[in-house]
């Protein structure tokens, strides 16, 4: 099915089962433990070794000797591989560094082998006495001081380096008030709870891995082309992926090192990344550095607006696209923004959760919070201001949907806005000062093209198939309901298979895609369906009404199982994309509220309410999204206060590689949370009307934090995260 | 993980009696800090003897007004004692700020004394550690060092202690009772029961090899406001950047014993007659020679406002 106008009213639209707030059909697995991730299926291939992965030491040079003698020769170990014995591998398209390394090393913890053994344990030994002998090469680690050498990188996902709209220049030099200053993100970690995990078994020459991963597809192609085997030849499954973030949407180590570890022992393996190397040896969120110029009429309307960014990676890698956002957020007849790119030589940076956008916002919505100080006009009355329905860098291009000032209004409204002090550090309670501050949310919607399988069976039940993964977002309720309204069935007759290579291609879990276009893609299929049930009926599919578990039709009725009496019925398609997205802009948009406590004496910071107003699109499954959006929050929360990954500039390693010391929040940081979401369809979007949620919930949290933190204490930190440390020289004397 | 043999004992006397057979044997009771260690192979033992069996699982009172808190106490019990809430406060609270609730129903009393340091540098076995390979160098003095030591850190380690339970023992003049190989018993104020880092970091107590700790004996309560302020950057189940425990009298005297600052729980009697003038006298007094790098420097101040806000708490 072809998406390319706008759509009109489909059975979604009678919200039977879609938009009601439904709870997790694979909730009962994830909380009874009985849902297989990758690493706990045992029951999938006999026989199963234990692979134990060996890292670099060193983050840049060569590996002058390797001796396995002693590891070889140690109890229960079956195999070990190297870059050395595991013959030629090629590189997957979405892999910057070789997953597995030597003699040159990339980076630190970069893979160089892969003991097996009989058992965890003994592969765990051995791995500690495979003896590594390094030359160390010189490596570049530091961002700061590689800003000079920093060239302008090739588009990135179609996103061009540069853009330029109008004169910047003239306009931020003629305008009456201005904001430029530099702003610093640091490295993040994804952090999921499920570290990356694979079991790899061969038949002949077909490899069967069982993984947890984001992009079924992309990452078939990725472990062909590393293995030098035809796509068909692998066969991926991935039911149940314990968090992504983006750090599983490309195939990694353990999935590599278990094919290739299978290979070598003759029988199944098995490999999980130990959690000290979820850090270095995976991808990160790029730090940035970043310097935002804002020039306004004194009341208050943007004339220039100019961003730039600077991040790094390994050579052949990409920018953190920070500056995007920035693009279409306001309006402003001048506009500049920037991205340039340094080869750093610490581990692989990656997509995480909104790339770009997340740590482009954490800068931008602090700057708009400083020029709404300069003015003396308050931030949320600035933004409503410098609104625009219409892409500012390409006037004729409108928004679909842009409700970005109903979202402010709402979440001003209801989280007590007006009762906030315009002048920063003027509201004690006791020894805490409070404050309160706001951030716009604005993550792009992106469809992808995606397909499903549905089948129906006598007794009336719909199974779904689908290469579709479930990061423990939802997919599996929201594909349910979908299916379930579109063929008049309860949630408890709709059966959903996902995540496995032999299914049709879906979109994928990832960039927030992934709900409005899987869903799509079951539309497709079921519109199919109903089709070849009319038929079969002897019904007009045309005006063949689907309900109750029934089909009705020119006065006849039939129950839905019927027409699979004398065999299963099945169909499958795929929705794909016109160029609705080129024509408009389609965005999801939200307002973060946060009020936090600063202990006047120590500087600690505690967040005490959030809220967070979202517009994006229809809410398939409202319990589901606000749980993305919660927990999207939360991220955000550690992002504005705690997280990042420590860069030793010596060693070129990120030196906190444990949940210790890589600190996340938890339950005591997290206070009351609340989300609201606008009641918005999005008829450009697909035949859902749907957008993504998971990304929007995290855009703007962490400056929505930070301008709190300035309004509670007059202390302006653009140096993520404010740690207490950064504000304790200039809080109030102690007495 | 190396493999290693395992054996549980009865008594103090047959643990240090199966220590003098496997010199090297390291004593286990909750295994909270020695597991992971193990598995990271930065500690090897070869043999390890479970003293979590010994039942030194008692609180009691002693002859002069006291408290003995045997070895074995859980640190749950230990912190919802009755007796330790009425009386050592200053103890329950800083129990209840450390690790997670599971990990306190694990945490033994003497294990909590003899936990180790959580530098990251010494959990990397890639880079140098004096404390883990002597000799091998220190990588965080010049790395990634915010959480390290300000005072008695050496040219060979700034590693800090990281327990909260030893700053309110330490505050409360809190003495270590133990048994050696030869049934000898002796008693070792935790006052002088940690060795400053000097050349040798990877000796980090007094004690002997084969030395058990059977006991943790509090003197007759003082009174007193007790308060511990533990800082950190998020709210729960993060080490102290800086801790504060403190017992502060109606007159305004008291004591103050700081964590996460040094090798050991900070305390400096004589700085503590400062208290009636303020915290910053104190803290001057506590942090004198104070050695700071540019991550860590902000530890300073940080303890002199921490101790403002508890000498204002305590004055209500």
């Amino acid at each position: 099915m072809k998406f390319d106008t706008p759509a009109t009213t489909n059975p979604i639209d009678q919200l039977k089962v879609v938009g009601k707030p439904t709870n997790r059909i694979d909730g009962p697995l994830k909380t009874t433990g009985t849902a297989p991730y990758a690493y706990e299926r045992h029951d999938v291939a006999a026989n199963q070794a234990y692979g134990y992965v060996v890292g670099s030491a060193i983050a840049k040079g060569r590996i002058a000797s390797m001796n396995l003698k002693v590891a070889e020769a140690a109890p229960g170990v079956l195999a070990i591989v190297t870059a050395a014995n595991a013959g030629k591998l090629g590189k997957g398209d979405f892999n910057t560094a070789k997953l597995l390394g030597g003699p040159a090393v990339d980076h630190y913890h970069q893979a160089i082998a892969l003991v097996v053994a009989e058992s965890f344990e003994q592969a765990r030994a051995a791995a500690a006495l495979v003896r590594v002998e390094y030359e160390r090469g010189k490596g570049n680690f530091d961002l700061a001081k590689s800003l000079d050498g920093a060239i302008k990188p090739a588009p990135s996902f179609g996103t061009e380096a540069d853009s330029a709209v109008g004169n910047f220049a003239g306009a931020f030099a003629g305008a009456p008030v201005q904001v430029d200053a530099r702003y610093f993100t640091p490295d993040h970690a994804h952090a999921m709870m499920e570290p990356h995990a694979s079991i790899a078994a061969w038949e002949g020459d077909k490899l069967t891995l069982w993984t947890s991963n984001q992009m079924i597809a992309w990452s078939v192609g990725d472990m062909a082309k590393t293995l030098g085997i035809p796509k068909e030849n692998v066969r991926l499954d991935s039911p149940y992926v314990g968090g992504g973030f983006g750090g599983k949407l490309f195939i990694r180590a353990d999935a590599v090192l278990a094919a290739l570890g299978a290979k070598a022992a003759k029988r199944p393996v098995k490999v999980a990344l130990p959690r000290a190397f979820m850090f270095n040896n995976t991808p990160h969120r790029p730090a940035t550095i970043q310097r935002i110029r804002l020039g306004a009429t004194a009341e208050g309307k943007i004339t220039a607006i100019g961003h730039e960014s600077w991040s790094g990676d390994l050579p052949g890698g990409g920018p953190e696209t920070a500056v995007g956002q920035t693009r279409l957020l306001y309006a402003g007849e001048n506009r500049m923004t920037a991205m340039r790119l340094a080869v750093l030589d610490l581990p692989e940076g990656n997509a995480m959760r909104a790339p770009g956008e997340a740590p482009g916002l954490m800068a931008l919505e602090i700057a708009v919070d400083e020029l709404a100080e300069k003015l003396g006009m308050d931030p949320v009355a600035l933004r409503i201001l410098n609104d625009t329905q219409v892409d500012p860098e390409k006037p004729k291009r409108r928004f679909s949907q842009r409700q970005l000032n109903k979202c402010l209004q709402i979440g001003a409204d209801k989280f007590g806005w007006a009762k906030r002090s315009a002048k920063p550090a003027q509201v004690r309670d006791g020894r805490w000062l409070v404050g309160m501050g706001v951030a716009a949310a604005f993550r792009n919607n992106i469809n992808g093209p995606s397909a499903a399988r549905v089948r129906l069976d006598k007794s009336g039940v719909v199974t779904v198939e689908t290469d579709m993964t479930d990061i423990g977002t939802g997919t599996y309720t929201i594909i349910a309901q979908t299916a379930a309204e579109m063929m008049g069935l309860q949630l408890d007759k709709v059966v959903v298979k996902l995540g496995d290579s032999a299914f049709p291609v879906s979109a994928g879990s990832g960039g927030q895609w992934g709900a409005n276009s899987s869903t799509a893609g079951v539309f497709a299929a079921c519109v199919k369906l109903r089709e070849a049930v009319a038929q079969k009926l002897g019904m007009n599919p045309a005006d063949a009404a689907f309900a109750d578990g029934k089909v009705r039709s020119g006065g006849r009725s039939a129950a839905l199982g019927e027409a699979a009496a004398d065999g299963e019925i099945v169909a499958e398609d795929k929705m794909e994309y016109g160029d609705l997205e080129k024509a408009y802009q389609q965005s999801t948009f939200g307002a973060h509220y946060v009020e936090v406590a600063v202990d006047a004496m120590t500087g600690e910071i505690r967040i005490r309410r959030m809220l967070a107003v979202c517009a994006a699109g229809r809410i398939l499954n409202p319990k589901a999204a606000r749980s993305q959006v919660i927990g999207a929050m939360t991220m955000g929360a550690g992002a504005a206060l705690m997280e990042e990954l420590a860069v030793d500039k010596r060693f070129g390693f990120f030196v906190n590689h444990d949940l210790a010391g890589y600190e996340v929040p938890v339950h005591a940081d997290i206070p009351h949370q609340e989300v609201i979401f606008l009641d918005e369809t999005d008829p450009t979007t697909s035949p859902m009307k749907a957008k993504g949620v998971g990304e929007l919930g995290i855009c703007g949290v962490a400056a929505a934090v930070a301008n709190a933190v300035y309004n509670a204490t007059g202390v302006r930190v653009r140096n993520y995260p404010i740690t207490l440390d950064k504000l304790l020289g200039q809080l109030p004397d102690i007495a | 993980m190396k493999s290693f043999t395992y054996e549980r004992v009865a008594t103090p006397a047959a643990a240090t009696a199966a220590f003098a057979r496997a010199p090297g044997a390291r004593f286990i009771a909750g295994g909270t800090n020695l597991l992971d260690l193990m598995k990271l192979e930065i500690e090897t033992p070869a043999h390890l003897i479970d003293v979590s069996r010994l039942s030194l699982d008692k609180i009691e009172k002693t002859g002069d007004g006291g408290l003995r808190i045997g070895a074995m106490v859980r640190n749950t019990d230990l912190a919802s004692d009755a007796r330790v809430r009425k009386d050592y406060g200053l103890l329950s609270r800083a129990l209840v700020a450390g690790a997670s609730g599971q990990l306190r129903n694990k945490a033994t009393t003497a294990g909590n004394l003899l936990q180790r340091t959580r530098c990251p540098y010494f959990y990397d076995t890639n880079q140098p550690c004096n404390k883990r390979r002597p000799g091998s160098g220190c990588a965080a003095i010049g790395g990634f060092n915010r959480i390290h030591a300000v005072v008695g850190a050496s040219e060979a380690c700034i590693a800090t202690h990281p327990s909260d339970m030893a700053v309110a023992m330490r505050a409360l003049d809190a003495v270590v009772e133990t048994v050696d190989a030869a049934g000898k018993a002796r008693a070792i104020p935790l006052a002088t029961f940690y060795r400053a880092p000097g050349t040798t970091p990877h000796l980090e107590t007094v004690l002997a090899p084969g030395e058990l700790i059977t006991a943790v004996t509090l003197p007759k309560p003082v009174g007193g406001t007790h308060i511990y302020h533990k800082v950190r950057d998020r709210a729960s189940y993060a080490f102290a950047l800086i801790s504060v425990g403190a017992i502060v009298q109606k007159d305004g005297s008291g004591r103050v014993a700081l964590g996460g600052v040094g090798y050991q729980p900070w305390r400096v009697e004589a700085a503590e007659a400062e208290l009636p003038r303020g915290a910053k006298a104190a803290a001057d007094g506590l942090l004198a020679g104070a050695k700071t790098t540019h991550e860590n420097a902000y530890k300073l101040p940080l303890v002199e406002r921490t101790l403002a806000g508890v000498l204002a708490e305590a004055r209500g």
